[in-house]
């Protein structure tokens, strides 16, 4: 089992293939779609902004690869915002594999904003491959400040103000908003089902 | 709604994690990774390191500790000490660091916050502030690694916490300097203060002595987190019982 971790240029990529080590977890760092081959599945992470990252993804032609393709594909935090139609963040076209579109997060009234450290899991999709042997209540590290709405492919949520998507998933196309590399062993085996999952 | 995080705080110095009272007489209290990996198992939210010695020296932290420990955490940590340009600031982060902090750096040349913030983001970059009560009011003090080398400074504390976060910072650890390793409890009235300026998550440190401190600085200042070092080195406090109790007190903290 290969994991295909997709360098964007922009993203950093250090604490991902580190849980993937701990993981035991073997993966290759790729940097365009033509060394997709052999890959049994992708992750794409993401930190910064959605424009800039989109641009890149569309400079090295991962929209339409990844359009195109039908194995297992986690996006991580701004990797799964990208995976919606539109961001708000700078208003940007995403890739379009999922339903819906990416908006600000609005400050919960005792809260700040962005969203930053460990909240809980919750309305787990019982069917969701990801969250086997994950409960509600399990926490998770987010960092974000702009989020999906709860939607038809909403597969776990937190409460920040309001119901975020944590977890999303339609078909082969699944997206963490938080860090799984960095939410202990919550994260941990979020991680290690991706890789032994059917989907 | 987030839990508050427990943050033990490792002061390093060459190459191990030393602790010292109020910034002097510092004692090596172990390896950086066999600490790291530790507290991580005892349940620490986040962890901070801190090159107390960078800043003085104008010398950088290196990031072959930086990469040996986030190999082997799987929680979030930052990175502090002597951190003065977007470079130093890459280092860290492509070693493995989810955020840097900046405090002399940041006082010399402000612009290096919004440098930061523009190129990794607000959620990378984190304000130290390190404050006293000096001529009456909370004042924000330099060169705290070294006591050769303090020079006071003479902005307000809460002044500099509004323009640090007007600048992008995403984060603000205020270590309270008279309470710093004396562990007689945090600074709550300073803190209360902090919080109702900053519109960032506010760390609080210095005074952690009790398990009672940080169910104080958790309800009555509000901060977002607690950072502590030598209640955890020195094992007076034991984080998975702290948390517990923590959470017995309706305080929420990730189990």
């Amino acid at each position: 089992m290969m994991i295909g971790l997709i360098d964007t240029g922009c993203a950093n990529l250090a604490s991902v293939r580190f849980a993937l080590e701990r993981a035991g977890l073997d993966y290759r760092v790729i940097a365009t779609p033509a060394e997709m081959a052999g890959c049994d599945r992708f992750i794409l992470p993401g930190v910064g902004a959605a424009g800039p990252a989109m641009a890149r993804l569309r400079e090295a032609g991962w929209d339409a690869a990844l359009k195109a393709d039908r194995r297992p594909l986690l996006g991580i935090c701004l990797g799964m915002q990208m995976l919606f139609e539109r961001s708000a963040e700078g208003d940007v076209e995403c890739l379009g594999l999922l339903p819906g579109t990416i908006e600000k997060l609005p400050a919960p009234e005792d809260g700040v904003w962005p969203q930053m450290g460990w909240n809980a899991l919750e309305d787990l999709d019982p069917d969701e491959p990801l969250l086997a042997g994950v409960e509600a209540g399990d926490h998770v590290y987010f960092v974000h400040g702009f989020y999906a709405p709860v939607g038809p492919v909403t597969a776990a949520t937190c409460v920040y103000g309001r119901p975020v998507s944590a977890l999303v998933r339609q078909d082969h196309v699944a997206g963490c908003q938080f860090h799984p590399e960095r939410s202990a062993v919550v994260g941990a085996r979020i991680l290690a089902n991706f890789a032994t999952s059917s989907v | 709604m987030l839990a508050r995080r427990i943050i033990p705080c490792l002061d390093v110095r060459d190459g191990r994690v030393v602790k010292g009272v109020r910034f002097r007489d510092h004692e090596d209290v172990g390896d950086i990774v066999d600490l790291a990996r530790r507290y991580a198992q005892e349940g620490a939210d986040e962890l901070v390191f801190y090159d107390i010695a960078a800043s003085a020296r104008g010398r950088t932290v290196e990031p072959e500790w930086v990469s040996a420990v986030a190999r082997e955490l799987d929680i979030p940590f930052c990175v502090a000490g002597g951190i003065r340009s977007v470079d130093d600031a890459r280092a860290r982060l492509f070693a493995g660091a989810d955020k840097i902090s900046v405090n002399t750096p940041a006082l010399e040349d402000p612009v290096i916050i919004n440098r930061l913030a523009a190129e990794f983001g607000s959620q990378c970059v984190v304000l130290g502030v390190d404050s006293r009560v000096i001529e009456g009011a909370w004042r924000v003090h330099q060169y705290t690694g070294d006591p050769d080398k303090t020079v006071v400074g003479h902005r307000r504390t809460l002044d500099w916490i509004v323009e640090a976060v007007d600048r992008g910072a995403g984060e603000v650890v205020l270590n309270c300097m008279d309470q710093d390793g004396v562990r007689d409890g945090y600074d709550i009235e300073q803190l209360q203060a902090a919080r109702a300026v900053c519109t960032t998550p506010l760390i609080a440190s210095g005074g952690a002595g009790q398990k009672e401190h940080f169910k104080s600085v958790f309800e009555l200042a509000k901060v977002d987190g607690a950072l502590a070092a030598s209640v955890f080195h020195k094992g007076v406090i034991e984080i998975g019982q702290l948390k517990a109790w923590l959470g017995g007190e309706g305080i929420r903290v990730r189990p």
